[in-house]
């Protein structure tokens, strides 16, 4: 081995990637970057409305303090709705998703039939945003919680059933077989064989969704679906900030405690 | 001595007198909320028809503006495309600044006050401050889709360098190397890889965002969407739900190819 020779194989200095590897690397950068700017170029922006965004929100900051705390009793009772628009929505979904879930899970559903009809229901439940649910729903029911609850149900269907089909797709299938062959019929193999070796994952899915849903349901009043959105509209229609300030305020804390309630329950349980 | 002839599975709660409690609070939860809620239960029950007649004329769908809905649609994608960008740069040092093995403790303090903030409210919330700042249009659902991305990001980065292996740190510190190059020699190769494909995952996530942020007016199909609605135009929004749920497949089908790639 010649001197040069064992330099190229012995480098004094270390480096991970071969010149080859960094090439690459560095085209994939360009190309995020290409599409970043174009991206930006494209989009119909007025970048003068930038300039002064930070006077704008200054001057927003300004007039949200001091928050009017005498609007804070009718936010309580809004605030409430909130909670139950989200509470009623997940407890209705519960209904519907457990069922679709043993549809889309391959080990439990009847034929490949009944499968592509459960995952369709998960799929097209997911890829319509709470909001769009919440459209749709103020139109058949008019404004209200009612639309809001069943806006928070449509959207959580998807999420839970397919958690949960995911959790039935990977139970251990000798407590399956230990039940069938006790000539059990199928509802009692799933509800003694499979029901409670996914309930652990059903509650944990449920309190999880219930802390997001709570989240979702603070905006649903925007398209007239109840809740404390409502208020937060009308008040930044009416330029009242310092009601604004309230509310945002009450958000904050009503979400804060609900993750931290979640976050609490679902150590407990698993 | 006799053996039990039944059995049933054990219950999340082993005390029936606990157990029957909790279901009858629950019952008298639904109940009492039902209740306070204020439905107009007469509005409700023309429900039924008026869903009937909504999806009558839903079908079939229009796609007889496919101009209008094409370049709505580019506008939701082009905004996900450059908030994702602007978030994956942002949320570096907040990220950094919010792992708490790394950062000293005020910042750490500082940078997840900030991730909680921009959390706690929901996307839609942060649409409407934008467009009440920078106006109706495409830069307020850039914006509300940047914080959004952003807040995401840094926190599971913040995680990821918490849970690191701290081995590697010591390692190259051993070595004398100043912050910048363990940064780059014994945190970024460790935390590099999952991190872009929580990024592709979040571009996913932002297009799915970028369909609604129009309902308040910050740019995108989903301003068409809310018009569409509040004209009756019912063959045209059932038009544009498919090509959202069509997007939104697309997206999924992208980030999951691109993440298989990176494992």
């Amino acid at each position: 081995m010649t001197v040069a020779e064992h330099a190229t194989r012995h480098p004094e200095v270390w480096r991970r990637f071969s010149p080859r590897q960094t090439l690459t690397r560095y085209a994939w950068y360009l190309g995020i970057v290409a599409v970043a700017v174009i991206s930006f170029g494209k989009l119909d922006i007025t970048w003068e409305y930038l300039l002064d965004a930070h006077v704008q929100a200054a001057d927003l900051l300004v007039r949200m303090y001091p928050p009017d705390w005498s609007y804070a009793e009718i936010v309580v009772d809004s605030l409430l709705e909130t909670v139950h628009i989200a509470t009623l929505g997940t407890i209705a979904t519960l209904f519907v998703a457990f069922p679709c879930a043993f549809l889309a899970a391959r080990n439990t559903t009847f034929n490949s039939v009944t499968w592509a009809i459960g995952r369709f229901i998960l799929v097209a439940s997911r890829s319509v945003n709470t909001v769009v649910w919440a459209l749709i729903f103020v139109a058949i029911f008019g404004p209200g919680p009612l639309a809001g609850i069943w806006a928070i149900a449509a959207r959580s269907i998807g999420f839970m059933g397919k958690l949960t089909a995911e959790a039935i797709e990977e139970i251990d299938q000798g407590a399956v077989e230990a039940i069938e062959a006790t000539g059990a019929s199928r509802l009692q193999v799933l509800w003694i064989g499979v029901l409670p070796q996914v309930l652990p994952v059903i509650y944990g899915t449920v309190v999880y969704r219930w802390d997001i849903n709570i989240r979702e349901s603070t905006v649903l009043g925007l398209v007239g679906a109840g809740g404390i959105g409502i208020l937060l509209y009308s008040s930044m229609n009416q330029f009242r900030w310092d009601e604004v300030s309230v509310i945002m305020i009450s958000i904050f804390a009503v979400v804060v405690i609900s993750e931290f309630v979640s976050a609490t329950v679902r150590k407990r349980i698993t | 001595m006799t053996a039990p002839t039944t059995w049933s599975p054990p219950r999340l709660i082993s005390n029936p007198a606990y157990r029957h409690a909790a279901t009858f609070a629950v019952i008298a939860y639904v109940v009492w909320s039902l209740g306070t809620l204020e439905i107009d239960w007469g509005r409700v029950s023309q429900g039924l028809p008026r869903a009937a007649n909504m999806f009558a004329r839903m079908v079939p769908p229009d796609f007889g503006r496919w101009e209008l809905l094409g370049t709505q649609l580019l506008e939701s994608v082009l905004m996900a495309f450059a908030a994702s960008f602007v978030g994956v740069i942002l949320a570096v040092p907040i990220g950094l600044c919010a792992a708490g093995n790394v950062a000293p403790k005020p910042i750490y303090l500082a940078a997840r006050l900030v991730i909680i903030l921009s959390r706690t409210f929901h996307e839609i919330i942060w649409a409407i401050f934008f467009v009440k700042i920078v106006g109706f249009g495409a830069l307020a659902g850039v914006l509300t889709l940047i914080i959004a991305s952003t807040s995401f990001l840094s926190k599971m980065l913040a995680e990821d360098i918490e849970n690191m292996n701290p081995g590697q740190v010591e390692a190259v510190r051993a070595t004398g190397a100043s912050f910048p190059k363990i940064l780059i020699y014994a945190i970024t190769p460790q935390v590099l890889p999952r991190y872009l494909g929580v990024s592709i995952y979040r571009l996913d996530a932002n297009i799915r965002h970028s369909t609604v942020v129009g309902v308040v007016g910050a740019g995108g199909i989903g301003q068409v969407l809310a018009a569409s609605f509040s004209r009756y135009d019912y063959d045209f929004s059932l038009a544009i739900l498919i090509s959202i749920i069509a997007l939104v497949f697309l997206g999924e089908i992208f980030s999951n190819w691109v993440r298989g790639k990176f494992r």
